[in-house]
């Protein structure tokens, strides 16, 4: 009867009960390595994003147990100097949060942006949340409100590169014309990955390191 | 084992048998650790949840973690199966239908997660009531292992199989990352759990073990995985510069990185192989000529104006080829010193090809889908353009106008593509830059030329000044410094987009530079022929200064006289070492004016720049100085030379790899603090892409121009009489011959010289050649196919296109009716089962309602399963209860061969 037992040393619990008490998401994000690349690529997020994360907390809640369980505001993570210039932080703290509010993100969050983000994500992972991001209504599509969000926020803030009214329009329909190919006016997740994964330098540019 | 019979009688009539097979994962493991769990059912109500939940965890084998909605859905479907039908294993099916839902729900499942926690509480009730009913049977699944048929084990190692998928997978899969946590945890559980028990008997502590140690492989792999990633240098650097200027000047430091890599490696080859044993075992120094400064220079040789034109000691010594013995073996461990050199030579030629075609492999791996960027340029422009990686705002704010300026462009372009008059102007103005451009490049090639013969003619003069001396060196540095800007100016009249310019600059310097090298390298090879023609003289001479010494008159016949001082044998001008000592102040000069560039073009203007700007009479930042932009192309193009350079040169002059290596050292931390200082960020941000591979194919082209020069001395030029490890052979490759003919058996060498026939190197060759030729016509056809294909899904994609575009519009009148013929659909599929499964009417209706749901698929399976709710008996292996077998005609063999089978598990 007690054949049936695998080995103690194989039993769950036993090999992960020294890194649960110290950090589980952490212990558990490095279990899967991205395998080092050829040339000198980026590393991937570890414990330098633990680091990065303790530093945005305020200075009672650094221990690493409260780390883990203490969330930070979007106004704390949107303050990194790596999102600072970046148009789409708001979408990128919303996708990635967690909370009811969506307004605040927990060390696992924080790390799953950054693993979205790192060299060792798969395209279509990257792509997947992508589409996300881009999907400023959280409907599930892009439609042509999204889209012109996201011109808005791709021709910056400033009055003088905005585009007017009918370049956008046209903007817009050159798009939907190339990436709608069931043409029901809107770009759905698997038409978006359609066209993202013919694009040579789309997997390059969508990432970030700390 | 004693419980066994009363389980087995009970489950036999219920038919749970699947349950707890499925459920076994982790019952086994529970409940070998808090056995009281079991044993007092009712212990629960303290626990409440937390108990039930690891309980339908368990059973759930392979559902998503908990609170995640679809593992909800899960039991909510698993809870109807007990209730309605006690039915059988959900198992696979919920595994199956599992990763069918994935892509499909998983999006808008996981916005909604709270709305269905509710539910919870009531279903867990009801799994707890029957939770009581099933515990012995429960508890009796401790045995797992021993009473495993067949069909279980298939089953578990098909599940097995699922969650190492799972496992390896997890990381590309859009989960929040709690969730991915709980089912790498679950799924790592079962396997390790099931891992164990697959093996029989006293496999079984093997195969645990077995399987302990791989995990600790893996994970040994990790860590020095991790480690080596840590080991890569400049990473913040380079960040931050990323963050600044956008990943083509990153890029830049990327390929420097690169590049110093590499030459580490080459420095360890050349200094552990070469001049380590040399230094250690070979004869000292002032032991032989070759190692002996010359009387004559004697006095002047530790001055620093000489060393630093490395004459002098630096001359003797092993930084350079001559210094090196032509002994067979040196030291003890009689290690063939002029072998090694050779072999060292030649496989730093070997390790550079090599390692710059597979990183040149590597990029053009992820670049397969070339052509169809045409299709997409607005979606490309809009959903790709961004560059993440930027943090500076002032890069954000020139991004932002850049994108502006391109979606402008793009939509002008679209909407009048016939812009004749302005298409003619550039064509004119691209002529004419090019024009300007040959005109510059034949002008640098005349002005080389004109200074290398000048040159020729100084070296025959005595007392020549240091600028004569060092002419070409200058004349060629500073034709580096101000051609590659005079290009950019005259490349603005082409108008090319930024990354399309990069190229052609590129491309440009790349001419210039060829020309510059090749020059030099004609000058130097006339150099050698002279010295070469001036050898034998010096060979007699010294014949006769020796023969005069130990023969000449006036001295005690009865004392053997003391052999002549090495300082004063005359001795040949090595040319070899004359070449090496070429490339080494090439190199370094290249380096000092790099350096000075940097200073004072970049660090001197922009300090003018910022503090003039108070006292000045027009904006100095804005207006004409303003501050220099990273100079890309250039810095590329000189690292990329350089490195040819060094490769020709480190035949000559070993120790011109070490100095290379201090080279990129100390230029990495100081073109990185000139350009985070000094230099403001491209107008016109664009990313780098793929130019890497554009530089890896001219470092290619480079490396493969500076074997020609060192394979043409090797082969055809005779060594130095007097220095070096080859002296006194006819040619430098002797030494292979050498070597097989010493130290290998007889009949490899005669091995070796029938493949060195020409009789079969000329056949050879042809055989490559045949084999380029087919490679060449079978790769070829294939990118036609490519191209045909990619024209076919074209074709499809627009046929594709109008067929929807034409069906979107009905759509909306039709959907009424679409939903009308789903129900009629169903009611047809209803009519089907009815025929090939006798039914009580109540059950097939409740199929049909279950039918009309669009997400439900396995309605004929539910349709089924009241057959075997009746039949004690477990299905054959193989046979799916869904898979729609007509199990009426079944039914009296499978009732009787349930009778005589052996007792099923459980």
């Amino acid at each position: 009867m007690r054949t049936a037992e695998p080995p103690r040393s194989l039993r769950p619990g036993w090999a992960l009960r020294g890194l649960r008490s110290l950090a589980p998401a952490l212990s558990n994000f490095l279990l899967q390595p991205g395998g080092g690349s050829a040339d000198f690529a980026y590393r991937e997020p570890g414990p330098s994003a633990h680091r990065r994360f303790c530093e945005l907390l305020p200075q009672e809640h650094r221990s690493t147990e409260e780390s883990l369980h203490t969330r930070v505001s979007l106004e704390q993570i949107l303050s990194l100097p790596e999102l600072k210039a970046n148009p789409f932080k708001e979408r990128i703290c919303r996708v990635f949060s967690t909370s009811p509010a969506r307004d605040s993100l927990s060390f696992e969050d924080f790390l799953d942006l950054l693993s979205v983000f790192s060299d060792t994500a798969t395209p279509d992972l990257k792509s997947h949340y992508a589409f996300r991001i881009f999907d400023f209504d959280d409907d599930g599509t892009l439609n042509r409100e999204d889209l012109s969000q996201l011109v808005n926020c791709l021709t910056g803030p400033g009055e003088d590169t905005q585009l007017s009214a009918s370049e956008m329009k046209q903007l817009i329909d050159n798009i939907l014309e190339e990436s709608d190919i069931d043409r029901d006016g809107t770009i759905n997740l698997s038409e978006f990955q359609h066209v993202i994964s013919r694009s040579p330098d789309f997997a390059s540019s969508f990432k970030i390191v700390l | 084992m004693s419980r066994q019979p009363k389980s087995l009688g009970e489950e036999a009539g219920s038919g749970v048998r699947g349950q707890v097979r499925s459920g076994s994962p982790g019952t086994g493991d529970r409940s070998g650790r808090r056995p009281s769990k079991k044993r007092a059912p009712r212990a629960e109500g303290a626990a409440g949840r937390r108990g039930a939940q690891p309980g339908q965890k368990e059973r759930a084998g392979g559902s998503p973690g908990p609170g995640s909605p679809r593992r909800k859905q899960a039991e909510r479907r698993r809870h109807r199966e007990e209730l309605g039908e006690r039915g059988r294993s959900s198992a696979e099916r919920t595994c199956t239908e599992r990763r069918k839902k994935d892509g499909r729900t998983s999006l808008k499942e996981q916005r909604a997660p709270s709305k269905k926690e509710k539910e919870v509480p009531r279903k867990e009730e009801t799994w707890k009531r029957l939770k009581k009913h099933r515990s012995p049977s429960l508890a009796s699944s401790a045995s797992v292992g021993e009473s495993l048929s067949e069909e279980e084990l298939a089953r578990i190692l098909e599940q097995l199989e699922d969650k190492k998928k799972l496992i390896a997978t997890v990381r590309s899969k859009p989960w929040p990352m709690a969730k991915k946590l709980t089912e790498l945890r679950e799924a790592q559980e079962f396997v390790e759990k099931y891992e164990g028990a697959l093996g029989k008997g006293k496999g079984k502590r093997l195969y645990a073990y077995r399987m302990l140690m791989a995990k600790k492989w893996v994970k040994f792999k990790r860590d020095f995985d991790n480690f080596k990633t840590q080991c890569i240098p400049w990473e913040m650097k380079i960040k931050d510069i990323e963050s600044h200027f956008g990943s083509s000047v990153a890029s830049y430091f990327i390929f420097l990185r690169w590049m110093y890599g590499v030459n580490l490696v080459l420095f360890g080859l050349i200094f552990g192989l070469v001049i380590i044993p040399e230094v250690l075992m070979g004869v000292p120094y002032g032991s032989i000529p070759r190692k002996t400064v010359p009387r004559a220079e004697e006095e002047k040789a530790m001055d620093f104006s000489v060393l630093w034109d490395f004459e002098g000691y630096i001359k003797y010594s092993a930084l350079f080829y001559g210094y090196y013995n032509n002994q067979r073996t040196i030291g003890w461990l009689r290690y063939r010193l002029p072998m090694a050199y050779f072999m060292v030579g030649v496989s730093v030629f070997g390790y550079s090809l090599m390692i710059v075609i597979r990183s040149m492999a590597s990029n053009t791996q992820g670049s397969a889908s070339e052509g169809e960027s045409a299709n997409f340029t607005f979606s490309f422009k809009m959903f790709t353009s961004w560059d993440y990686l930027i943090g500076n705002s002032e890069t954000a704010d020139n991004k932002y106008a850049s994108i502006t300026t391109s979606f402008k462009e793009s939509i002008v372009d679209e909407q009048e593509s016939n812009k004749e008059e302005n298409i003619h102007l550039t064509r004119f103005l691209r002529v004419l830059a090019n024009f300007l451009i040959i005109c510059c490049l034949c002008g640098s090639g005349y002005l080389i030329y004109f200074v290398v013969k000048r040159s020729q003619e100084f070296s025959k003069m005595q007392n020549v000044s240091w600028y004569e001396r060092n002419e070409v060196e200058i004349v060629m540095s500073l034709l580096g410094m101000f051609c590659p800007p005079l290009f950019e100016t005259i490349a603005a009249l082409e108008n090319y987009h930024p990354r399309i310019g990069l190229k052609w600059q590129l491309g440009r310097i790349f001419a210039l530079f060829l020309g510059n090298l090749y020059t030099f390298l004609l000058a130097l090879m006339d150099d050698v022929h002279l010295k070469l023609s001036n050898e034998e003289k010096i060979k007699n001479l010294t014949h006769w200064t020796l023969f005069n010494y130990y023969n000449s008159s006036g001295w005690n016949e009865s004392v053997p006289r003391p052999p002549l001082h090495p300082a004063d044998v005359p001795r040949g001008s090595c040319w070899e070492t004359a070449v090496g000592i070429e490339f080494m102040r090439l190199t370094v000069s290249d380096m000092l004016v790099t350096y000075i560039t940097i200073l004072l073009g970049d660090f001197v203007r922009a300090c003018f720049v910022r503090f003039m700007n108070y006292c000045w009479c027009w904006d100095l930042e804005a207006g004409f100085p303003s501050y220099a932009e990273f100079d890309i192309s250039g810095n590329v193009l000189g690292l990329i030379f350089n490195q040819g350079m060094i490769w020709m040169g480190s035949f000559y002059a070993p120790g011109l790899v070490g100095v290379n290596v201090l080279r990129l050292l100390t230029s990495m931390y100081f073109q990185c603090w000139a350009v985070m200082s000094s230099n403001v960020p491209h107008e016109r941000v664009f990313k780098a892409s793929r130019s890497n591979n554009f530089y890896m194919g001219l470092l290619l082209l480079v490396l493969f121009l500076s074997l020609l020069p060192v394979a043409y001395a090797i082969m055809s030029l005779p060594p130095s009489f007097d220095c070096g490890p080859f002296s006194g052979k006819n040619r430098m490759y002797d030494v292979i011959q050498e070597t097989i003919e010493n130290d290998f058996p007889t009949f490899l060498g005669k091995i070796f010289a029938f493949l060195a026939n020409p009789g079969l190197i000329i056949p050879a060759i042809l055989l490559m050649f045949l084999a380029i030729y087919y490679l060449n016509s079978v790769s070829k056809s294939l990118s036609r196919a490519n191209a045909q294909l990619r024209k076919k899904i074209q074709a499809l994609r627009e046929v594709e296109k109008s067929h929807k575009s034409v069906k979107g519009r009905t759509t909306a009148r039709d959907s009424e009716d679409t939903a009308k013929g789903n129900s009629k659909n169903a009611t047809q599929l209803q009519l089907t089962k009815e025929g090939t499964t006798p039914h009580s009417a109540s059950q097939s209706q409740t199929a049909g309602k279950k039918a009309q749901d669009p997400g439900i698929s396995s309605s004929a399976s539910r349709i089924t399963l009241p057959v075997s709710q009746h039949l004690p008996v477990s299905r054959p292996p193989g046979v799916r209860p869904d898979s729609g077998q007509p199990r009426p005609q079944t039914h009296p063999w499978r009732s009787a061969s349930g009778k005589s089978a052996p007792r099923p598990p459980h």
